[in-house]
């Protein structure tokens, strides 16, 4: 009980990163979120946890406008990052997209190599000047994603030969290349094995020092292990958002409580 | 027995075979399916398969061979000295092959009676009157030995189609009985009709198989007897294509080939950018409603018949290029040019490109684009940078699949470009290419045993070598790229 106490208080300390407030999403006639207010804190991990088809996603893609790539999606109501709303009209979602990384649900290693994948977000926002600065920028962010061990050998082969795991953690690296203030990850280890997913989690909590971190996943038991606030979503609704020793402890709300513990879902 | 006939009662053994086997299995298990290997049906085709396949093949073989043991019996009858000169032994027996069907004819609608024609062997001029009336046209007189050939012909043939009857009836019947024979409850029935299914597949994909043999095989058999009357090298290296019926032609392919290639470079030149941009846009870019209006007017470009491009380009871009470009420049003042049949080529071959690319670039799975947005890269660049290297194999097969058509295309030649053989860098001039010439030195009235004409088959097999070429090529960017990226 100790460390958890000493968890909120680290959590209290942090300041608002990104903050939704009367968020509604449509997908032509279907009403998928339904008015969620969240509140996104600076180097936390914050997990969405709910039954398939809650929103969950839908929410997450939202904090980086990646619902702007389909057509009958519509975003109402403000959400505010670092204080500036990125629905505003001057907000440019590309590069709002690099300042707010994604990582997807299946690995998507670009058919590239395993350095060009991850050169490609610092080349198309020049961050690099030279060779040696972008290969000191790939080498980083496979330090960072925790695969650089396995791969400094043979970083001129095909991303795409990787197993599953290392795959994950090549496109987690890609995302952190571009130096993100915030990653969204999407269910990141749903298409992994226990090995692989104990590796991204702990690479997660890790990537915690740096970033607000927002996980979508289905498994409450690795929103416990890795997260330290949880938003529980139900068809569309925000039910519940806190601590997520509370959520799991002590929920206020009867839904959730009844899907942590299996009654629904 | 007509062969009709004869398919037709064997087809009908087939299907008693299916009601039959059906039944047995069936009754053996007292009408209780579950207690069978497979379903009662395939116990049924299972003695159909049996009834007509064995006796189908054998009908076949021997229609294939019967004319060649007929013949061999048949033209020994024939006196060599009765050749007459400019004849040969072939020539004569086809005569005796159609006077023996013409026989066959006179005497199916009555004219001759059959009891009569051992009679008519001393009065042919009323039987070559006869045979006229039917419609069967004989052109020199016929000889006792020909009418005694033919009616020798039809004698044997009419025995042999007799024993063949018999024959291919007793082998369905007997392979029909003895799979019905072997059907028990355990028989595995359905892995016979499997298997079946799994032949007549393979049996239709060797057709294309064996029809690509076919074709080479006969135009490498015409093209060696174009070189043993022409050398190689002159063909091969000879800069100049002048082809004289009186003899002593210019043989070289030199210029069609390159006209071929020059105007093919000049057509992807006009369609690779062009449709590859608009398979970008419609895949990329446009709405659901631009889509679903613009895919089907581009293609309906590749609905138009080639000869309709022609007339475009004989009539309308020919002396707009002459008269804008070529002659302001100082390129040449001919409308039928390398630029006018390319450009018009070009046009048609984009919705081959557009189409081909547009399905791959659809097929590039949605995570790589989602990957790239979530980077913060625009479209293009997505494009650019993930979506065409993932899908370069398929495009590069698109194009070489345009290149193709472009090198065999023919009536655009024929109106754009004209048909002068000429080696010229000037895109404003006229040349021709292979295919045109192949259709050419076919044309007319020509003798073909003449280089000028056989020399058609040798362009015909450097055509398909081209082709093959590229199509090799196309496999290997495939697999080089295959391995980098997947």
């Amino acid at each position: 009980m100790d460390d958890l106490r000493g968890i909120e208080r680290a959590i209290e300390m942090q300041e608002t990163k990104i903050a939704a407030k009367g968020v509604d999403v449509f997908y032509g006639d279907t009403h998928a979120i339904k008015d969620v207010n969240v509140e996104i804190a600076e180097k936390t991990v914050t997990a969405f946890i709910g039954p398939s088809g809650c929103g969950k996603s839908t929410f997450l893609r939202c904090l980086n406008r990646m619902n702007d790539t389909i057509d009958v999606a519509r975003v109402s109501g403000s959400i505010m990052l670092d204080g500036e709303d990125i629905y505003d009209p001057k907000v440019d979602p590309v590069q709002l997209r690099a300042k707010v990384g994604m990582v997807f649900q299946k690995p998507n290693p670009f058919p590239k190599s395993i350095y060009d994948n991850i050169a490609y977000g610092p080349r198309i926002h020049g961050l690099a000047s030279g060779k040696a600065e972008l290969d000191e920028i790939v080498e980083k962010s496979l330090r960072r994603g925790a695969i650089w061990e396995e791969v400094k050998d043979r970083l001129d082969q095909p991303g795409t030969g990787l197993s599953g795991g290392q795959q994950q953690r090549l496109c987690i690296a890609r995302a952190i290349a571009t130096e993100p203030e915030v990653l969204l990850m999407d269910e990141p280890c749903s298409a992994l094995d226990p090995i692989a997913t104990a590796q991204v989690e702990e690479l997660i909590d890790e990537l915690r020092q740096n970033y607000s971190v927002v996980i979508v996943t289905h498994s409450m038991q690795q929103a416990a292990r890795v997260s330290q606030k949880t938003a529980f979503f139900h068809l569309g609704d925000l039910v519940e958002f806190g601590e997520t020793a509370t959520i799991f402890t002590n929920p206020v709300d009867s839904r959730t409580e009844s899907y942590i513990t299996g009654r629904i879902g | 027995m007509a062969i009709w006939l004869l398919v037709l009662i064997v087809l009908a053994m087939g299907f008693a075979g299916f009601v039959l086997g059906r039944k047995r299995a069936l009754n053996a298990v007292g009408g209780n399916i579950r207690n069978l290997h497979s379903l009662p049906s395939y116990y049924g085709q299972t003695v159909f398969i049996f009834a007509i396949v064995p006796a189908f093949l054998l009908m076949i073989c021997w229609l294939i061979l019967e004319p060649f043991y007929i013949e061999s019996r048949v033209s020994g009858m024939i006196d060599p000295t009765e050749i007459a000169d400019g004849s040969s032994t072939s020539l004569v027996m086809s005569d005796v092959r159609r006077i023996s069907s013409g026989l066959d004819t006179a005497v199916d609608r009555g004219v001759l009676r059959e009891g009569d024609l051992d009679g008519m062997r001393n009065d042919l001029d009323t039987l070559r009157a006869r045979l006229g009336d039917v419609g069967v046209a004989v052109g020199s007189d016929i000889k006792q030995s020909v009418f005694l050939a033919a009616q020798e012909y039809r004698s044997i043939g009419a025995t042999l189609r007799g024993v063949m009857s018999g024959v291919v009836l007793l082998l369905s019947i007997a392979a029909a009985a003895w799979a019905f024979l072997r059907l028990t409850p355990e028989f595995r029935a359905r892995n016979v009709t499997e298997a079946a299914i799994k032949v007549l597949l393979i049996l239709a994909s060797s057709v294309a198989v064996m029809t690509t043999i076919g074709i080479v095989m006969s135009l490498i058999f015409e093209t060696s007897n174009f070189f043993k009357m022409y050398p190689l090298s002159e063909f091969l290296f000879s800069t100049t294509w002048n082809p004289q019926f009186r003899g002593g032609s210019d043989l070289g392919i030199l210029p069609l080939l390159w006209g071929t290639l020059y105007v093919s470079f000049v057509a992807l030149l006009v369609a690779v950018p062009v449709g590859l941009f608009s398979a970008i846009y419609l895949a990329e870019y446009a709405t659901k409603r631009v889509r679903t209006f613009a895919k089907p007017v581009i293609e309906i470009l590749a609905g138009i018949p080639t000869i309709v491009y022609g007339l475009f380009a004989l009539i309308t871009v020919g002396p707009l290029l002459r008269d804008y470009f070529a002659q302001p420049l100082g390129l040449g003042a001919s409308s039928s040019s390398v630029m006018t049949a390319g450009l018009v080529m070009g046009i048609m071959l984009i919705p081959f490109v557009s189409s081909l690319s547009d399905d791959i670039i659809n097929a590039v799975p949605q995570s790589m684009r989602d990957g790239s947005y979530g980077l913060g890269a625009t479209q293009s660049e997505t494009v650019r940078q993930v979506i065409i290297p993932a899908a370069l194999p398929g495009i590069i097969g698109a194009i070489l699949l345009a290149a193709s058509r472009a090198i065999g295309e023919t009536m655009i030649v024929v109106l754009g470009a004209g048909a002068a053989a000429k080696l010229s860098l000037n895109p404003f001039e006229a040349m021709t290419t292979i295919t045109v010439k192949i259709v050419s030195q076919l044309t007319g009235d020509t003798e073909f045993a003449s280089p000028e004409t056989l020399v058609a088959f040798a362009l015909g097999l450097s055509l398909f070598v081209v082709t093959l070429g590229l199509n090799v090529l196309a496999l290997w960017i495939v697999r080089r790229y295959r391995e980098q990226y997947e």
